[in-house]
């Protein structure tokens, strides 16, 4: 009889660790970049002709890094989040246009020429924000996806909280729902904004 | 029904065909050294898009653009720890297809060393067990069981 117990027991204990381990999400990587300064970058700014921004324009604010595509599915979910977040205008948003033209699994890359890959890109992404509305502080424009590979993008959108200091504190992927605004993202920033 | 399968097995067959042409194309450049030093490297990192890929099997973007990534530092005389370093850095050891032993991986490198010893020791107890028990049983015998044991051999020879 003592053996069956003792058999039960490591059924039991094998049945709970796969039911944590298939609760988790695989899409969950930990980011190594959390607590590190965010990647430096200087990349345009959509529909300021010109101007560029970088990480250190933001130091001394608590900000949110929010990469996003037209062609990015989830980023349709959760742009009026987004939108709805930014009204309120207590956290700036800025947006991180992520190969806008080329992660488009739709567009046949060696059909558009070189020179107008970039006029094309920005036609589209300000199309988007026009239609879908514009939460973002401004936009960057990642062409090529370099700046994304420097923040392990690997799955859009993603967005990273980014403290006064310029390091990250938090890096979500997937689109942000209210209840990750709610329970992650908000009680973060206001710790970091005390 | 059979039809269906046959032409399943053609079409997955054109298509590997020609997935392997579009990655020879890819892989044919210049300097066949780094390119096989690409090779050897994608073959260690994960494709974080389609996680049980790796990047030299991957045709996901982000695969494609991180392998342009290695060729440019291989190119800049980048060595194999730097550019792992490079990976790891940004994607964590995830990327890693044969993880770093350390603190957070040790589960997964002792695991089955650990599960492997619990069956030793738990078979060992279970022969030990067993063997007692059949030493138990094998009791010397009796002074009439002997005595039965003669008269039936002796009735046995007689026939």
């Amino acid at each position: 009889m003592n053996r069956y117990y003792w058999i039960l027991g490591a059924f039991a204990a094998l049945v709970v660790l796969l039911a944590v381990g298939l609760n988790l999400n695989p899409r969950e990587v930990p980011s190594p970049l959390v607590g590190k300064p965010a990647p430096a970058f200087r990349l345009a700014v959509l529909g300021k002709e010109g101007a560029t921004m970088g990480p250190e324009d933001m130091k001394g604010k608590v900000w949110l890094l929010n990469v996003w595509s037209t062609w990015c599915v989830s980023c349709r979910q959760e742009h009026p989040v987004l939108v709805e977040f930014s009204r309120n205008g207590q956290v700036p948003v800025v947006g991180l246009n992520y190969k806008e033209l080329r992660g488009d699994g739709e567009i046949d890359m060696r059909r558009v020429p070189p020179e107008q890959e970039v006029p094309l890109a920005v036609k589209r992404a300000q199309g988007w924000l026009t239609e879908h509305g514009n939460p973002y502080l401004l936009t960057v424009m990642d062409i090529d996806g370099r700046v994304g590979i420097d923040y392990g993008v690997y799955g859009v959108p993603e967005t990273y909280v980014i403290d006064k200091t310029g390091v990250i504190r938090m890096k979500h992927t997937g689109p942000i729902s209210p209840q990750v605004l709610k329970d992650k993202i908000l009680p973060l920033v206001a710790e970091l904004n005390r | 029904m059979n039809c269906a399968r046959i032409l399943f097995l053609v079409l997955s067959l054109l298509s590997t065909a020609a997935y392997a042409s579009r990655t020879n194309e890819a892989a044919v450049a210049d300097d066949p050294v780094a390119e096989k030093r690409l090779q050897e490297l994608s073959k260690e990192l994960r494709c974080l898009v389609c996680q049980n890929e790796t990047i030299a099997d991957s045709n996901a973007e982000l695969a494609v653009d991180l392998r342009r990534e290695i060729r440019g530092m291989i190119h800049d005389g980048k060595s194999n720890a730097e550019i792992l370093d490079f990976m790891v850095s940004r994607y964590g050891d995830f990327v890693l297809y044969r993880p770093p032993v350390k603190g957070i991986t040790m589960l997964l490198w002792g695991g089955p060393l650990a599960l492997l010893l619990i069956a030793i020791l738990a078979m060992r107890s279970y022969l030990k067990r067993r063997s007692q028990q059949t030493a138990a049983q094998a009791k010397p015998l009796t002074a009439e069981e002997i005595r039965r044991a003669e008269a039936l051999l002796k009735e046995n020879e007689e026939k």
